[in-house]
């Protein structure tokens, strides 16, 4: 009777064999580096910090402190400017004006020349997606589809090139820097090509292909509301840097992360007086005051400023790093007291906890 | 399970065999079992519908369509579909798996074979095609298929024996009939012209209950449970019966028993969801304080630099504007909540499930099954689990009962010994005793002490008379197919272990006839005249036979409990006595069941007397059974001791170790059991949950609510009191000031002992606080004799005030209410029954496998769990709340801070992978320490690695990073030009500073997290960060500018920014600053208040070998208090039915001359037995005013 076979299936039987696999992997036995905080590890690495970061933040600091840089705000200087500009009726109307400055000693090595906007709020959302890279790559696309309205077309449905917020406000002061020498006056030669990034310039703009400029945009597109002229007669002077291309509007396009910016406008070209940077004396900046600012309350400034191998003036970076050099440093010398202190006593509460436990459980028993 | 719902709530059944035509338009249920949720067809739709039923997904659902709008549209809309669609394939992939698993195994189930009369002749079946109203035929050791109505067995009578362990646990066998009538129709051409109808009650519930009625050839017979085969049990003892399907597949009481599945959560879903709706109220605060601030910008800038900057067609207002900015801000703060977070989980819990079934140790060789888990949802549950509820049978024991040790004579025979004598330790034992001598022996019994068959063999009188009462005294029958091929068939599997071992002893019990037993004894048959069995019961706790010699001398013997008999003894036995209960206690000590045997030799005139007496009170209707009981009682008097046994109930392999570990753990281990009280107490003391050293173990048997309340009363009075002696001073002041209930304070061990009926009172909604409070005060708690529904009780009672994870694990049928109950369920797999298998979470084959499961696997799986959360909400605060910052230097105009590709990628590429790889992979200390020092598992208990506090330091240590992610950037890029005279500060090269620097933050916090560099998270931690600048450059690249200038507008800015040593060293600095007070807090915490699991970690990096310091495995061998073996798995009636001879085969009836004795009512005896202890442990309600009798 017993020796009848369970009808049942069993699963074990029909299979070679369900035991699992010996592999470290699956057996969870993986060799693995089991790093730990140790009092060693630890002390080092906070010492090893606080030296890199104070070594760091002595030399950012000292490079730093090497830069010369002179801002000139101008918002106010030109306010005769200011008030024709409000009125937006004027736009076709010019207006000049001329801000003086004293260098009292030489500024030497390459100089820049920025232009610098207060509370232009150039980061938000709305204006950040105002643009169509596809016309600006010269491309014949239907910007009514892009993000640019309201600045995408005219009420005729002429379509505005370039289109967008971005391009319609560009900055248009021109400014010329004069340098007052021995009472004659000297206008300092800038350089206003090459100052944008090189991928900008010869992957992202690109004007569109035609056998002259003018005749690419003068048929079927008409200029921004807010310029003066249309973007084929941005640079009449050099083709290379004319319509798209034009490095003042490829400068204005890279849109700045904060509304207080400055956005590299001129170089000073260093040739005769100029080789060695600016010499000290009187200076004359000549502006063209197109850009209003006062409407939206912001501000303006002419900047000149040499640069080091961290960049410009900026004091930010060298305390930050010496400051969180002393923090770690100082942490490193706080950990080793605790360690020290704490061990002893720990030790010491440990027997006697001992001590205790062992007598409770006696008296439990 | 999956209840056919049928429109019309069924009032009764109707049932007409053999006509299936007749039976069809009833639309009864068939035996077909369906668990799986889904088919090809419906995959989809019902899956897509059950995903978005949960929040998340509807909430990015939500999202994805306000993205369409472009007023507020601040991402572009695959930032969130992306991820979106990720996860729901994800989700989908994983569903679709399970659900092709749960149709594998309902295709196990449903294609077993049946044998199904049909046309009158037997034909094989599948299961799932068994309609109600067939006639199937079940053969030994077989499964019932479904609910059957028993017509005919093999066995005189219609009697039918079936085991029941699957539905309710009871181990001992019962007993079923056929109703007269049927119990004739012995062959398929009788049975195919059957058509009686069955009407009985719809299908239930209920175990032990079962009311209809057949009509056939126009009368009527009364059913009861009493003819009822119910599927799950198994036939034993029988070589076949036919039954009349009356309830199948979801219908039939196993099934209707199981209940619904239902979907487990643990506890740290719950604390997700919680905090994941903060997280949300948190979004919606942020939310509100950015939309406040873009209205006040829009009406105090904005209107003035709306030359530059029209506001949107439609926008009137600053109000409006902020309304929407409120919207735009809920689109690209979303990421606070992660959506990949349920996925990754899934993911992690997916990867701890395969590697449970990959576990070589948790592999059992024997029944070849390995560990499975078979939900992917609970692991890191493993990992807290406070309360452990077990069921015995099968789980802690293996039942089967083993005679291993007897006392004669004063003499004890059973040690394993080494060839110098001495007590050999296990593993190294010698051969077993060879019983070759005996061609009637059982092979597979074995036993190892030499000098038992020495003394047989040299003729020992006492040794002889010792086995000759153990192959008299029992009410096995004995089954001969083939000449010496003996088959015992005992009731309860103590009694079988006795006779099998005289029979390898040589006094073989052949045969009996309700007046003889026929014996060889060493070889040679002698027949005993059987004059009367003296049956067991729960009171008498012993039985007798008395028996004539062919020599004419009548001689009782007896066997019984301990306690009982050796008070009955002659005062001649005393010093025989004394030596006895030394070997008696020895065997209690190593938890082995023990009996007493006696004898007592009649003079012919008093029995004479006494038969006579027996006689008459047998006829007489009244007090029948008292005086009965005052009969027996005369007669077992005076007798004589002739030694004792120890039976073993089998222990699992390495039970008691487990539950020492376990206990160590600080886990709580509840035994529930359908067994009896004594069996249940004394498997209690063989794996150690009961000692001897304990305090008290408090039996709780009360019948009514008043006494059980009194027990319970008195047990914490009793606590109180002990604790209160021992507190004093000092210790007490330091208790009372930190434990909440001075119950928990309580000094010294005790234990709580509760039966089923007790239980019923105690779990009444007024008593439940007073008896857990009292239960969880003690060490162990055992409760006997409940039903499953109890068991489920007792689980949600504790799930109910204890708010802690409980576990419940079982083999058998009546432990599925329990395994579905408890937070966890794990089934015993590798034996027959599969059904607690198939409603468990994890399934293994020994028990002692649980010890890995909590210890390695869960504590493993929590500790990643959490560090996962804690690292995954750290790292998407860190990433969003920049976005905050941001808002007040943009005009609040929810411009994102990144490139909308870095928004997308960052969480599905950029830093999903390491936090995957340390979540699966990652070990704080190696799994031998775990199970060496199991107070390692105690974090998970108290829930001290991920709560609402570890939470707050998360997304503080978040906040903390974004804040610096946003200023240190922005303090360097205020003024700053780059080091050719270019400005420095443009929005893209600041979000590509932003990132890089957020990328390498999160990367080298993973890193500090990571306790456990694989080869594999290295190459996720390497490999991330150089995906990153992969993806970077290839974004940034000219040529996919070129294709779509509208989406890849960051043309060349990676190679222009990340040239500049400026951004370098931003990078540098905010990695230094947010990373530096992490490693000095952290390491202040190892130094000054270290883990356990730190402090194990820092001795093993210095290799001192700290050894088992923590460990106090208490040893066995010390004396233990004796408990008697008898009846633990016995039952009153066997006596009686043997006598009657109506169990006996025709052929061996007419052997003998069958006296006539008025014992018509021997089945009404079993019946009314049975009846009583079925409805008391059925009902706990009903079960109050019944009395039990243990």
């Amino acid at each position: 009777m017993k020796n009848k076979t369970n009808v049942l299936p069993r699963e074990g039987e029909a299979q070679p064999s369900r035991c699992p696999d010996n592999t470290a992997f699956k057996q969870q036995r993986l060799p693995a580096w089991k790093p730990q905080l140790t009092i060693a590890s630890v002390l080092s690495s906070f010492f090893l910090t606080g030296a890199f970061c104070l070594t760091v933040g002595v030399c950012l600091v000292l490079s730093a402190n090497s830069v010369r840089e002179i801002q000139i705000d101008y918002s106010d200087k030109c306010s005769d400017c200011s008030k024709l500009r409000e009125n937006s009726s004027n736009w076709n109307k010019e207006c000049h004006c001329s801000v003086n400055f004293t260098l009292k000693e030489n500024i030497l090595g390459d100089v820049f020349m920025y232009y610098g906007l207060q509370n232009f709020y150039q980061n938000h959302r709305r204006y950040v997606i105002s643009r169509s890279d596809a016309q600006l790559l010269g491309r014949n696309v239907n910007i009514q589809r892009s993000y640019c309205a309201p600045f995408s077309t005219y009420r005729n449905g002429t379509p505005m090139a370039p289109c967008g917020a971005i391009a319609n406000s560009i900055f248009n002061d021109t400014i010329n820097l004069f340098y007052n020498h021995n009472s004659s006056v000297i206008q300092v030669p800038l350089l206003k090509t090459g100052n944008s990034w090189w991928t900008d310039k010869n992957v992202k703009f690109r004007n569109p292909e035609s056998y002259n400029l003018s005749s690419a945009f003068a048929a079927g597109t008409a200029r921004p509301p807010y310029w003066q002229k249309p973007v084929y007669l941005l640079d009449e002077e050099d083709e290379r840097n004319n319509g798209y291309l034009n490095d003042d509007f490829i400068i204005w396009m890279r849109v700045s992360a904060f509304a207080t910016f400055r956005n590299l406008y001129r170089r000073v070209r260093r040739v005769r007086h100029f080789t060695e940077g600016l010499p000290a004396g009187n200076y004359t900046f000549h502006i063209s005051y197109n850009f209003p600012v006062t409407r939206f309350k912001g501000r303006k400034h002419v900047i000149l400023s040499t640069v080091v191998w961290s960049g410009g003036s900026n004091p930010f970076l060298g305390i930050a790093y010496l400051v969180s050099g002393t923090a770690a440093t100082l942490t490193g010398f706080v950990i080793t007291g605790i360690h020290l202190k704490l061990r002893k006593k720990k030790t010491y509460f440990q027997r006697r906890c001992e001590s205790c436990f062992i007598c409770l459980q006696r008296s439990l028993h | 399970m999956g209840v056919t719902g049928r429109c019309v709530v069924e009032e009764e059944r109707r049932v007409r065999a053999n006509a299936r035509e007749y039976n069809e338009k009833f639309q009864y249920a068939s035996n077909c079992i369906k668990t799986s949720k889904y088919n090809i067809v419906t995959f989809l739709p019902v899956n897509l519908f059950e995903q978005f039923q949960e929040v998340a997904n509807t909430y990015f659902l939500f999202l994805l369509i306000l993205q369409l709008i472009p007023q507020i549209s601040s991402l572009s809309w695959f930032t969130t579909i992306v991820p979106l669609v990720l996860v729901l394939t994800i989700t989908a992939v994983k569903d679709a798996t399970d659900d092709y698993f749960r149709h594998k195994s309902d295709n196990q189930v449903n294609n077993r074979q049946s044998q199904v009369l049909i046309g009158g002749v037997l034909q094989q079946e599948q299961w799932m095609n068994v309609r109600v109203g067939d006639i199937i035929k079940l053969e030994n050791n077989q499964f019932v298929a479904a609910d059957l109505l028993l017509l005919s067995s093999s066995e005189p009578h219609g009697l039918c024996y079936i085991e029941t362990a699957e539905l309710d646990g009871e181990t001992n066998m019962k007993v079923r009939q056929a109703i007269p009538v049927t119990a004739e129709l012995g062959d398929t051409s009788q049975l195919a012209r059957f058509d009686g109808e069955v009407v009985c009650e719809p299908p239930n519930n209920k175990l032990d209950k079962f009311g209809g009625t057949l009509y056939w050839k126009e009368s009527k017979y009364p059913l009861s449970n009493q003819n009822m085969l119910l599927r799950g049990c198994v036939l034993r003892n029988t070589e076949w019966c036919f039954g009349l399907v009356i309830f199948a597949g979801p219908d039939t009481k196993l099934m209707q028993n199981s209940g619904r599945t239902k979907f487990k959560r643990t506890s740290i879903d719950r604390l997700m969801n919680t905090l994941v709706l903060w997280i949300f109220g948190f979004l919606v605060c942020m939310g509100v304080i950015l939309a406040i601030g873009n209205a006040i910008w829009e009406h105090e800038v904005g209107v003035c630099f709306q030359i530059y900057l029209p506001w949107d067609e439609g926008v009137h207002s600053a109000f409006f504007s902020g309304f929407l900015s409120f919207w735009s801000y809920i689109i690209i703060l979303n990421t606070v909540v992660p959506i990949s977070l349920y996925v990754s989980v899934e993911v992690i819990r997916l990867g701890h499930s395969y590697f449970i079934n990959w576990d070589k140790k948790m592999y059992c060789a024997k029944r070849r099954t390995p560990a499975e888990a078979r939900t992917t949802t609970l692991n890191e549950e493993l990992g807290q689990v406070e309360y452990i509820f077990s069921d015995k049978t099968g789980t802690l024991t293996q039942n089967i009962m083993v005679f291993s040790k007897c006392s004669v004579n004063g003499h004890s025979y059973g040690d394993v010994q080494d060839m110098l004598g001495h007590k050999a330790e296990l593993g190294e034992r010698p051969e077993p005793v060879d019983f070759s001598f005996n061609p009637l022996a059982d092979p597979r019994f074995q036993f190892w002490d030499p000098s038992l068959l020495e003394a047989v063999k040299l003729g020992d009188l006492h040794v002889h008379e010792f086995f000759r009462l153990l192959s008299l005294c029992h009410t096995v029958m004995s089954e001969e197919k083939s000449e010496g091929e003996l088959l015992y068939k005992a009731q309860s599997p103590d009694e079988g272990a006795l006779v099998t071992a005289a029979r390898n002893f040589g006094f073989v019990f052949r045969s009996r006839t309700p007046k003889t037993i026929t014996v060889h004894e060493l070889g040679q048959a002698i027949t005993y005249q059987l004059l009367a069995i003296l049956d067991f019961n729960n009171i008498r706790k012993r039985m007798s036979v008395i028996v004539r010699s062919p020599e004419g001398k009548i001689r009782l013997y007896c066997k019984g409990a301990d306690t009982i008999l050796l008070e009955r003894l002659h005062p001649l036995n005393q010093d025989l006595s004394s030596i006895t209960t030394d070997h008696l206690n020895e065997y209690a000590g190593e938890g082995l069941r023990t009996l007493v045997l006696a004898y007592k030799d009649l003079e012919e005139s008093y029995y004479k007397d006494w038969s006579e007496r027996l006689h008459r009170v047998g006829s007489a209707p009244e007090a029948r059974e008292d005086h009965l009981a005052r009969l027996y009682d005369e007669v077992e008097h005076d007798m004589m001791l002739l030694g004792a046994t120890a039976i073993e109930d089998k222990l699992q392999q390495g039970v008691p170790e487990t539950i020492a570990i376990l206990t160590l753990a600080n886990i709580k281990i509840w035994v529930l059991t359908g067994d009896k009280q004594e069996t249940a107490v004394n498997i209690g003391y063989s794996c150690k949950m009961l000692t001897d050293d304990m305090t008290e173990v408090f039996v709780v048997t009360g019948h009514t609510v008043l006494e059980v309340r009194e027990e319970l009363r008195k047990a914490r009075e009793k606590m109180m009191d002990a604790s209160h002696s021992v507190c004093n001073g000092f210790y007490q002041e330091k208790l009372s000031s930190k434990l909440t209930s001075v119950l928990e304070a309580i000094a010294g061990e005790y234990a709580l002992v509760i039966n089923g009926h007790s239980l019923a009172h105690a779990l009444e909604a007024d008593m439940e606080v007073e008896f857990l409070e009292t239960a969880c005060a003690c060490k162990a708690v055992i409760c006997c004799r409940v039903t499953p529904l109890q068991k489920a009780q007792v689980v949600e009672l504790v799930k109910k005030y204890k708010k802690a994870v409980t576990l419940a694990i079982g083999d058998g049928a009546n432990d599925v209410s329990m395994i579905k109950t408890a937070h966890i369920g794990v089934g015993i797999s590798g034996q027959e029954g599969i059904q607690a298998v198939l409603a468990s979470d994890y399934s293994f084959s020994q028990f002692k496998f649980l010890q890995r499961l909590l210890l390695v696997h869960g504590r493993w799986s929590y500790l990643r769990m959490c560090k996962f959360l804690c690292y995954f909400f750290y790292k998407n605060f860190a990433f969003t709340m920049v976005h905050f910052w941001f808002g007040f230097f943009c005009g609040f105009s929810a411009q994102t801070v990144y490139d909308q590709y870095f928004i997308t990628l960052y969480n599905i590429v950029y830093t999903s992978l390491p936090v995957l790889a340390m979540g699966v992979f990652d070990q704080d200390v190696p799994e031998q320490r775990s199970m060496e020092y199991p107070k390692l598992y105690e974090p998970g208990q108290l829930n001290l690695l991920f709560n609402k506090r570890e939470f707050f330091i998360c997304i503080a240590q978040g906040i903390y990073t974004s804040i610096l992610m946003f200023f240190i950037p922005y303090g360097v890029f205020a003024d700053a030009t780059r080091d050719d005279g270019a400005q420095l500060a443009d929005y893209q090269s600041f979000a590509v500073t932003v990132a890089t620097s957020l990328v390498i933050v999160v990367s080298v916090q993973i890193g500090l997290d990571t306790g456990f560099w694989t080869a594999i998270n290295h190459f996720f931690i390497w490999g991330s960060l150089a995906a990153y600048f992969a993806i970077l450059f290839t974004m940034h690249s000219d040529g996919l500018f070129r294709m779509f200038p509208h989406q890849f507008r960051f043309v060349g800015n990676a190679q222009n920014t990340l040239a500049q040593p400026t951004v370098w060293l931003t990078i540098a600095l905010t990695a230094v600053v947010c990373i530096v007070p992490v490693v000095a807090f952290r390491f202040l915490k190892l130094d000054l208040k270290p883990e356990l699991s730190d402090t194990v970690r820092y001795t093993q990096l210095v290799r001192k070998k700290q050894k088992t310091q923590h460990r106090c495995m208490r040893h066995a061998g010390r004396v233990g208090s004796r408990r008697s073996g008898y009846a633990f798995s016995h039952q009153e009636g066997f006596g009686e039915l043997i006598m009657s001879g109506k169990n006996m085969r025709l052929s061996s009836l007419a052997l003998s001359s069958f006296a006539p004795r008025p014992s018509t009512s021997w089945i009404d005896t079993l019946r009314k037995k049975k009846g009583c202890e079925g409805s008391s442990a059925g009902s706990p309600s009903g079960a109050a005013d019944k009395t039990l009798r243990v």
